[in-house]
C-alpha cells in the first residue's frame, strides 16, 4: 500500500473525525435511526445513500443539531455533540432547498455565517470574496438569490455553508434540484472544492451515480440501519447483501444452493438437470446453504455457439432487446423461466447486430464474475 | 387568448355595477348643493366645509384614529406572536384551547364579543374610554393579524431558519434577521387590516365606550339613525377616497413588484 | 426554554383575560337575576360568602323567561330565516361573479380581485348606509322606475325586511365571491375539456365537474355569509323595520334601551349555542382543505 492512497478506514492508528455509537432516534413510534454505529474520517466524502424514508436526512441532521438521538452518543473529533447547539457546532449543513436567504444579496448571504461570528469587516470581506473566487460567482455579489440561475443558487448555498470553515460539511441531497447536464459538471466542482478546501463532506443522496461519482466511500442504508459501508467499486462489485447489489445499478439474481469446493470456490446447484454454476466469491457460505448468484449484465457474454472454454454457460431464447444507443439489453430466457439480462457495447452500427428476437442464444460468464449471497 | 362569453361578460358587469353604483351614487351626492339628499341642485362643496366646522365629528375622528393606531400596532405584534407560536410552537399545554381562541372571534357575532367585554370592563372596575376600546379592539383584531400571518408562516421554508441558525444565529437573532424581514409584507398586511377593521367598528366601540370616548362609527351611526344626510355623504366620499388610493396603490405597487421579480428571474435562467 | 414558556404566555393570557373570562362572565350573569342597582344584577360575587352560596343563588329563570315570551323565539327563527334565505341569494349572486372572473383573461384578474377587495376596506357602516338613500320612498330606486314607468306608486322597501336582504347580499358579498373563486382558479380548464370529450354538454360539463369541484368554496362562503348574518346588528336597524327582528338587535336593546343585563346575557349564550353548529362545521371543512392541499 503507497503512502498516497487516502484510505484511513483502513488504518488502526486513524482517528474518526465522527464517531456514532449506538445511536437511535425515535419518532414516536416510528423508528428512524436503529442502533447504528459508524466512523467518518477526516477529509473524506462519505455518502449516505438509500431511499426516501431510509434515515438519511435524520442522521444527517442530527449531525447538524436539529435532532437529538434518542439513544447513544454522537462524538465530533472526539467531544460528545449532544449538549451543543446547532448555532455553536463547527459543523455547516448545505440545505436542500439552498435555504438562500431571500432578502440578502449573495454577498450578505455568504457574509452572513461570519458576522454572527463577530469577525472584523475587513476579514469578512476578505473571506467572502476567497469564497465567491472558489465558487465563480464573483460577478454576481451584488444581485438578490431570485436574480441568479438555479446553478448559480447552488454554488451560492456552498459558498455560504464553506465560508465558516467548518470542519465538516453535510450536503442534503445538494444536485438534487439541478438538471442532468448541470449536475454531472457539478459534481465534478464539488470533489475538486473538497479537495481544495480539504474539508470532511458528508452527503445525503437517493442517486446512486452521484454518490459513486463523489464518494470515497459509501454507506448504503435501509430502514435505519446501514447495509454496507465500502468504496464505490467494492460496492458495485463486492455487495454484501442482495438489497446492496439490487440498489446500486442493474443485477441477474439467480438462486440456488452452495457447495464449497476450495477456499473462496463454490459450485452452486441452481436447476434440476443443469450443471452447477461455478463461482468464485469472498462471502463465505456453508454447504447446503440457500443463496444468490449476483451478477451484473455487462458481465455477461452473448454468442451464437456454445462458447468454448466458458466457466459457465446455458443456452437461452431472447425475449427483449433494449436498444440505448452506447449499450444494447438483451432480456433471454432460460429454460427455466427465469430472465437473464446480457448488456453488450454497441462499437458498431446497429445494422450489424448479431442478434433479433426469438434467436437462440448462449449466455456465458467467468467464476470470478459474480458474487454470492446470502439470503 | 381567452375571451369571455357572453354570459360571464354580463355577470361580471351587473355583479361590480350593484357593488359600485351606491358608492357611486353616495360620492354623487355629496357634492349636492341641496339638503334633501335625493334631489340634485347643483355642484357645491358647502357639506366638506360644514364637515371640517363640526367639532364633533373632529373629535371623534380624532379618538377614532388614536385608537385604530395604538389597538392595531398591539394587536400586530400579539398576533405575530400567537402566529409564530401556533405555527412554530410545536406542542403545549392547551394549544387547542389556544387555537380555538384564535380563530373563535373571527366568526363570533359582534354583538356577543362587545358585550362580554363590557360585562368584564365593569367587572374588574375599568372606567370605559379610549383604553377600553384600545384592549376590546386589539383583542379581535389580534386574531385577524394572526390568521394572516400564520398562513404566510405556514408557506414559509423551515429550512431558511434553520440554515440561520446552522450559520451560527440564535433563536431570536434567526427570528429578528430571517424569519422577520420575509414575512414582513405579512405583517405589514396585517397591521392594515387591524386598523381598517378598528377603524370600522361600531358595535363592539358602542359597548366599550364611554361619554368620554365617542368613535366616529358610533357618531355616524347615531346621525344615520335620524336618516340620510349630506353631511355623513361628504364623510363617507373622504372615508372612501382614502381607502381606494389606498388599495390601489397597494396593488399597483404589489403588481410591480411581482413583475419585477418575475423578469429578473427569466433574466436569471437566460444568463 | 424560559423564553418559550414566554413566547406562548403572553398571548395566551391576553386571549384568556379578554375572550375567555369575559364569556365566563356573560353565563354568570345570564344565570343571575335583574336588580335596581349598579350594575344591574344579583348575586355580585363575594369572595366572603364563598362559592357555594354564589352559586346556590344562580337560577335558568332568565333562560325559562327566553322560552316563555315569544318574542325570543320568534327573534331566534326570523334570524335564522333571514340568515339562510341571505346566504342563499348571496349564493346566487356570488356564483356568477366568481365563475366570470375565473374564466376571464390572465390579465384583468389582479384588476377584478382588486374590485372585489376594495368594498372590503370600506367601513360597513357606510356600505349600509349607502342604500338608505337608494331605497327611501323618494330614493333613486324609486325615481328611476317612476321615471321608467314600471311603477306608478313608489314602492316601499327601507324599513322592511327586503332591504335588510338587500343589504346582506351587497355587504357579505365579498365574502361569498373570494372563496368560490379561488376555487374555480385552481379548476383545470382541461377537466371542462375532459368532460365535453367524454360527450358532456356545457351545461352538463358545468353541473357535474365545475360544481362539484368548487363545492369547497361554496361551503366556505357560505358559512362566512351565514355565521355573521346570524348575529347581524347593524343592517337590521338601519334598513330593516321595527317588525324586523333579529336577535343582534333585541341583544342591543335589551342592552342598551331595557338595561336587563340578565337577560341580555341569556340571549348572548342561546346565541352562541345557535351558531356552535355552523362553526365546528365550518371548521372541519376549513380544516379537511387544508389536509387536501398538502
Amino acid at each position: 500500500m503507497t503512502a498516497s492512497v487516502f484510505e484511513p478506514w483502513n488504518d488502526p492508528e486513524a482517528k474518526p473525525l465522527i464517531h456514532f455509537q449506538n445511536v437511535t432516534k425515535r419518532f414516536g413510534e416510528f423508528t428512524a435511526i436503529d442502533n447504528l454505529t459508524i466512523d467518518i474520517y477526516e477529509r473524506e466524502f462519505y455518502a449516505l445513500l438509500g431511499p426516501s424514508g431510509c434515515g438519511k436526512t435524520t442522521l444527517m441532521r442530527m449531525l447538524a443539531g436539529f435532532e437529538t438521538p434518542t439513544e447513544g452518543k454522537i462524538f465530533l473529533a472526539g467531544q460528545d455533540i449532544a449538549p451543543v447547539p446547532p448555532n455553536k457546532r463547527a459543523v455547516n449543513m448545505m440545505f436542500q432547498s439552498y435555504a438562500l436567504f431571500p432578502h440578502l444579496s449573495i454577498w450578505e448571504n455568504i457574509a452572513f455565517g461570519l458576522k454572527r461570528e463577530g469577525m472584523a469587516k475587513a476579514d469578512i470581506q476578505q473571506r467572502v470574496e476567497e469564497m465567491l473566487r472558489l465558487t465563480r460567482l464573483e460577478k454576481f455579489a451584488r444581485r438578490k438569490p431570485h436574480q441568479i440561475s438555479g446553478g448559480q443558487r447552488q454554488r451560492v448555498a456552498l459558498a455560504r455553508s464553506l465560508a465558516k470553515a467548518p470542519k465538516l460539511l453535510l450536503l442534503d441531497e445538494p444536485l438534487g434540484a439541478l438538471d442532468k447536464k448541470l449536475r454531472q459538471d457539478t459534481q465534478f466542482e464539488l470533489m475538486d472544492i473538497q479537495e481544495k478546501t480539504g474539508t470532511t463532506f458528508v452527503i445525503v443522496t437517493h442517486d446512486q451515480e452521484e454518490a459513486m461519482t463523489v464518494a470515497s466511500r459509501v454507506a448504503v442504508m435501509d430502514h435505519g440501519k446501514i447495509i454496507q459501508v465500502a468504496t464505490p467499486d467494492r460496492i458495485y462489485e463486492t455487495p454484501n447483501s442482495v438489497y446492496v447489489a439490487d440498489f446500486i445499478g442493474d443485477v441477474n439474481l439467480i438462486e440456488g444452493t452452495a457447495r464449497p469446493t476450495g477456499s473462496d470456490t463454490y459450485a452452486m446447484s441452481w436447476h434440476e438437470g443443469l450443471p452447477p454454476l461455478k463461482v468464485q466469491s469472498p462471502n463465505s457460505l456453508s454447504d447446503g446453504q440457500k443463496c444468490h448468484l449476483a451478477i451484473r449484465p455487462e458481465k455477461v457474454a452473448i454468442n451464437a455457439e456454445k462458447p468454448a472454454d466458458a466457466d459457465n454457460a446455458v443456452q437461452g431464447r431472447i425475449l427483449d432487446i433494449a436498444y440505448l444507443g452506447n449499450i444494447s439489453t438483451y432480456h433471454v430466457e432460460l429454460p427455466t423461466g427465469a430472465v437473464i439480462k446480457a448488456q453488450t457495447a454497441n462499437t458498431r452500427r446497429i445494422a450489424r447486430r448479431a442478434f433479433t428476437w426469438e434467436d437462440t442464444v448462449w449466455l456465458s460468464w467467468t467464476a470470478t464474475a459474480g458474487v454470492l449471497l446470502a439470503e | 387568448m381567452k375571451r369571455l362569453s357572453w354570459f360571464n361578460a354580463v355577470s361580471l358587469t351587473l355583479g361590480f355595477a350593484f357593488l359600485y353604483i351606491p358608492m357611486v351614487i353616495l360620492v354623487i351626492f355629496s357634492f349636492n348643493e341641496s339638503k334633501l339628499v335625493t334631489v340634485w341642485a347643483g355642484f357645491s362643496t358647502r357639506w366638506y366645509a360644514e364637515l371640517m366646522q363640526n367639532e364633533a365629528f373632529l373629535n371623534a375622528a380624532w379618538v377614532t384614529i388614536k385608537v385604530a393606531v395604538f389597538s392595531s400596532t398591539l394587536a400586530t405584534v400579539l398576533g405575530t406572536l400567537a402566529a409564530y407560536v401556533l405555527v412554530r410552537g410545536g406542542r403545549f399545554m392547551g394549544r387547542t384551547l389556544f387555537s380555538g381562541m384564535i380563530y373563535a372571534p373571527l366568526v363570533m357575532p359582534e354583538v356577543i364579543t362587545g358585550l362580554s367585554l363590557l360585562l368584564l370592563f365593569i367587572g374588574i372596575g375599568l372606567d370605559r374610554g379610549v383604553l377600553t376600546i384600545v384592549l376590546a379592539h386589539t383583542t379581535f383584531s389580534m386574531c385577524y393579524v394572526s390568521v394572516v400571518v400564520s398562513s404566510r408562516l405556514v408557506s414559509f421554508d423551515r429550512s431558511l431558519e434553520e440554515a440561520a441558525l446552522d450559520l451560527g444565529c440564535s433563536a431570536a437573532e434567526a427570528f429578528r434577521l430571517v424569519t422577520l424581514p420575509i414575512i414582513a409584507p405579512a405583517v405589514i398586511s396585517g397591521w392594515l387590516l387591524a386598523f381598517t377593521l378598528s377603524l370600522d367598528d361600531l358595535v363592539i366601540a358602542s359597548f366599550t365606550s364611554g361619554p368620554a370616548a365617542t368613535t366616529l362609527p358610533i357618531k355616524i351611526f347615531s346621525a344615520v339613525r335620524l336618516g340620510v344626510s349630506p353631511e355623513i355623504n361628504a364623510l363617507s366620499t373622504i372615508m372612501i377616497a382614502v381607502v381606494t388610493v389606498g388599495v390601489i396603490t397597494a396593488s399597483l405597487v404589489t403588481k410591480h413588484q411581482v413583475a419585477r421579480q418575475r423578469r429578473e428571474e427569466m433574466e436569471a435562467v437566460r444568463s | 426554554m424560559m423564553r418559550r414558556f414566554f413566547l406562548i404566555a403572553i398571548p395566551y393570557a391576553w386571549l384568556l383575560a379578554l375572550f375567555l373570562v369575559p364569556f365566563a362572565i356573560v353565563l354568570k350573569i345570564s344565570l343571575s337575576d335583574y336588580a335596581v342597582s349598579i350594575p344591574p344584577y344579583v348575586p355580585q360575587f363575594d369572595w366572603a360568602e364563598g362559592i357555594g352560596t354564589f352559586i346556590a343563588q344562580l337560577d335558568f329563570e332568565n333562560f325559562i323567561w327566553l322560552t316563555e315570551d315569544d318574542l325570543y323565539w320568534k327573534a331566534y327563527l326570523s334570524s335564522l330565516k333571514i340568515a339562510l334565505i341571505s346566504t342563499f341569494l348571496t349564493l346566487l349572486a356570488g356564483y356568477p361573479i366568481a365563475y366570470g372572473m375565473a374564466r376571464a383573461p390572465d390579465e384583468w384578474r389582479p384588476t377584478l380581485m382588486m374590485l372585489v377587495i376594495l368594498p372590503f376596506w370600506t367601513s360597513f357602516l357606510i356600505r349600509v348606509y349607502a342604500w338608505m338613500g337608494i331605497l327611501s320612498n323618494e330614493g333613486f330606486l324609486n325615481q328611476f322606475l317612476l321615471w321608467t314607468g314600471v311603477i306608478s306608486e313608489p314602492l316601499t322597501i327601507l324599513n322592511t325586511n327586503s332591504a335588510v336582504y338587500i343589504g346582506v347580499i351587497y355587504t357579505y358579498l365579498p365574502f361569498m365571491i373570494l372563496p368560490i373563486y379561488s376555487a374555480l382558479e385552481r379548476l383545470d380548464g382541461s377537466l371542462i375539456e375532459a368532460a365535453e370529450d367524454l360527450g358532456c354538454s356545457r351545461l352538463s360539463a358545468f353541473w357535474l365537474v365545475t360544481v362539484p369541484l368548487s363545492k369547497n368554496g361554496i361551503i366556505a362562503g357560505s358559512f362566512l355569509v351565514f355565521i355573521p348574518v346570524l348575529g347581524e346588528f347593524v343592517i337590521p336597524s338601519l334598513l330593516g323595520g321595527s317588525d324586523t327582528l333579529m336577535i343582534g338587535k333585541v341583544l342591543w336593546e335589551e342592552f342598551f334601551s331595557n338595561r336587563d343585563w340578565p337577560v341580555a346575557s341569556a340571549v348572548a349564550v342561546v346565541l352562541l349555542l345557535l351558531l356552535i353548529i355552523p362553526i365546528v362545521l365550518f371548521q372541519r371543512n376549513q380544516q379537511k382543505q387544508q389536509e387536501a392541499e398538502q
